[in-house]
């Protein structure tokens, strides 16, 4: 039987975590792809050149709800032994409903695919990992893409196709949006993540970091403590109950290196730390750490970038 | 309104878990466990609900072993009502919490019921859903401001990009996130009252509810260790470290 991914997108395209998605469920099955919401027929196109896809269902709307979209999976669902989506905000919201509308017990933020029934994923803030193996006929599951590689962008050519309507129940309503506009690379895709601690003192001084990571091309992320202090967005709030990234580079700057803010980086290819104190235990993770100030280092840091 | 509030006793968050040398799971004996961080502020946000006048009744309810009357008594002081404690030793799945807490819904009624977006031990972040799902409710995960707005509940969500506000027809089903509210600590006076309040206990059987896992656990593992790397003195040297050392920039 087929696998089917429930892709998240943007702007006409397929986030790089639904590609990984994509990688992940190629293990299991030939792979159809759900492009749902809206601007869903364009991004579909894209999701049609994904190699390993053997085909695309779309279903253009309006902003998707949690409710109308698990009834579309529920109604897809008999055709398919799996279905996965990324384990973005819009995974997790989604496939729960999905799952117990099926009676399956949803498999959350899987890193490792054994076998068609038996997964990896983290427990505790990734401090334990579980292989788990399902009992349930059908499996619902959302992927870390951090630990998958993603499929290429370009190489395939399915076929789309309409997804059938499904009924929205009419329990809630879409009021808006306040969706950060950046520039910058998305910070579960981006290869480089320079990310300010609650040292950064102030929102303003946070353009020190972006001045970095525009040098670099990075996405700029945060702790939580940044974040609930108002310096950082919510969106960028790295760690166990924020984004998971493991990008080539990672920069902490001025962050402790709490165990929940690691749970979100330590799978990073390359970490630096710069934090004044030397006892920080974000140290203890960090390939390469500096002990300074970071409003000294972090503007030498742009200038030496410079040369 | 009535409002009820599931918490789940977890290992305190603050605890950096040890896997079982055997690789059947972690360490769980004589280290300390709290309330899910998520679901103080379920509570927390419960009880300003109730301070502003717009839910009536605040129920907390826990599914766990005996011991997770610690927790009940914890939100009974926070200023919940009244708890339930549906007592049963081994594992609990979303899906299997969410089969109980429908069938404590069934019992109460509540128009709202508020749970924490994740517990900090198995991170599933499900059983919210899962119960939307099965009561066939309305569901706001993920929020970081709740209003109720007449006969729906305006919730702000956090989501990838910034945030996201729907209205939900009640009953519904929010889930916190971190920046709700900051979750208040009971006082003395507080705590001894709540030692006055009830709670009753009953079995999941006594529900209805097959709480059979649907995952085995095969093996718990360590996840792959970091070595501490080097310091080094300057940001000349850093930088010339990444470019030809790592390699990465
Ligand atoms: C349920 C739960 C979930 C959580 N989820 C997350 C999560 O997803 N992500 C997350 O990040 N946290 C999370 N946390 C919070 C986490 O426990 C820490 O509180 C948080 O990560 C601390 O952020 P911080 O390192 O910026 O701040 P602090 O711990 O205050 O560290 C600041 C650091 O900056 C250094 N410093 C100060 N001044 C300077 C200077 N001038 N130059 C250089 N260094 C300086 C200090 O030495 C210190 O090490 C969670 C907590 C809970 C309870
Ligand atoms: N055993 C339990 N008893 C009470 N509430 C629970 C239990 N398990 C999960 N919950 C609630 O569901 C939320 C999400 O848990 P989870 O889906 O396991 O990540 C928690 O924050 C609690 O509000």
């Amino acid at each position: 039987m087929a696998v089917l991914v429930l892709a998240d997108h943007k702007d006409g395209a397929v986030t790089q975590p639904t590609r990984s998605t994509v990688a992940a469920a190629g293990k299991l099955g030939e792979v159809h792809v759900l492009v749902a919401g809206e601007g869903a027929a364009a991004a579909a196109a894209a999701a049609a050149k994904l190699p390993g896809v053997a085909k695309v269902l779309t279903a253009e709307g309006g902003p998707v709800l949690a409710e109308p979209l698990a009834a579309l999976l529920v109604a897809l669902a008999p055709g398919y032994s799996h279905l996965l989506a990324p384990a973005s905000a819009a995974g997790k919201n989604v496939m729960p409903r999905a799952a117990a509308l099926l009676d399956v017990q949803v498999i959350s933020d899987i890193a490792g695919v054994v076998d068609a029934d038996t997964f990896v994923r983290p427990i505790y803030a990734g401090n334990a990992m579980a292989t788990v193996k399902s009992a349930d006929a059908k499996k619902v599951i959302t992927v870390r893409a951090a630990s998958f590689d993603p499929v290429p962008a370009e190489g395939g050519s399915a076929p789309v196709e309409a997804a059938p309507a499904a009924a929205d129940p009419g329990l809630s309503t879409f009021l808006g949006a306040e969706i950060v506009k950046s520039e910058r690379p998305e910070l579960t895709a981006a290869r480089i993540v320079i990310s300010g601690g609650r040292a950064m003192g102030s929102a303003e001084n946070f353009a020190i970091i972006e001045k970095v990571a525009d040098k670099l091309g990075a996405a700029v992320g945060a702790s939580r403590a940044a974040v609930d202090a108002g310096y950082a967005p919510n969106d960028m709030q790295v760690g166990q109950t924020g984004k998971i990234v493991a990008p080539d580079l990672y920069i902490a700057v001025g962050i402790s290196g709490a165990i929940q803010h690691l749970a979100g980086m330590k799978d990073s290819k390359v970490i630096v730390a710069i934090n004044k104190d030397e006892e920080a235990p974000i140290f203890q993770v960090a390939d390469y750490g500096l002990v300074a100030d970071l409003f000294k280092a972090v503007p030498e840091l742009e200038a030496e970038l410079s040369k | 309104m009535k409002v009820l509030v599931p918490v789940k006793r977890v290992v305190d968050y603050n605890v950096k878990v040890r896997v079982k040398a055997d690789g059947t799971g972690v360490e769980t004996a004589n280290v300390k466990m709290s309330m899910n961080p998520f679901d103080e502020i379920a509570v927390e946000e419960a009880v300003r609900l109730k301070e502003k006048g717009v839910a009536s009744e605040i129920v907390a309810v826990s599914a766990g072993p005996s011991a997770a009357q610690e927790q009940i008594r914890t939100a009974l002081a926070m200023g919940a009502d009244r708890g339930i404690l549906v007592e049963h030793d081994g594992v609990l799945e979303p899906l299997a919490v969410a089969k109980i807490l429908k069938a404590i819904v069934a019992k109460e009624g509540p128009q709202l019921v508020i749970l924490g977006k994740q517990a900090i031990d198995d991170d599933m972040n499900a059983t919210g859903q899962m119960l939307a799902a099965l009561l066939g409710w309305g569901q706001g995960t993920f929020a970081s401001k709740v209003e109720k707005d007449g006969e729906s509940l305006k919730v702000t969500r956090e989501v990838d990009g910034g945030l996201e506000t729907v209205s939900l027809k009640l009953p519904a089903i929010v889930t916190t996130d971190l920046r709700l509210n900051e979750p208040r600590y009971a006082s003395l006076p507080n705590i001894m009252k709540a030692r006055k309040k009830p709670i009753e206990t009953v079995k999941p059987a006594d529900l209805g509810v097959d709480v059979t896992p649907r995952l085995t656990v095969l093996k718990v593992e360590e996840p792959p260790k970091r070595q501490a790397g080097k310091k080094v003195a300057s940001v000349q040297e850093l930088v010339e470290k990444l470019r030809t050392e790592a390699k990465v920039i």
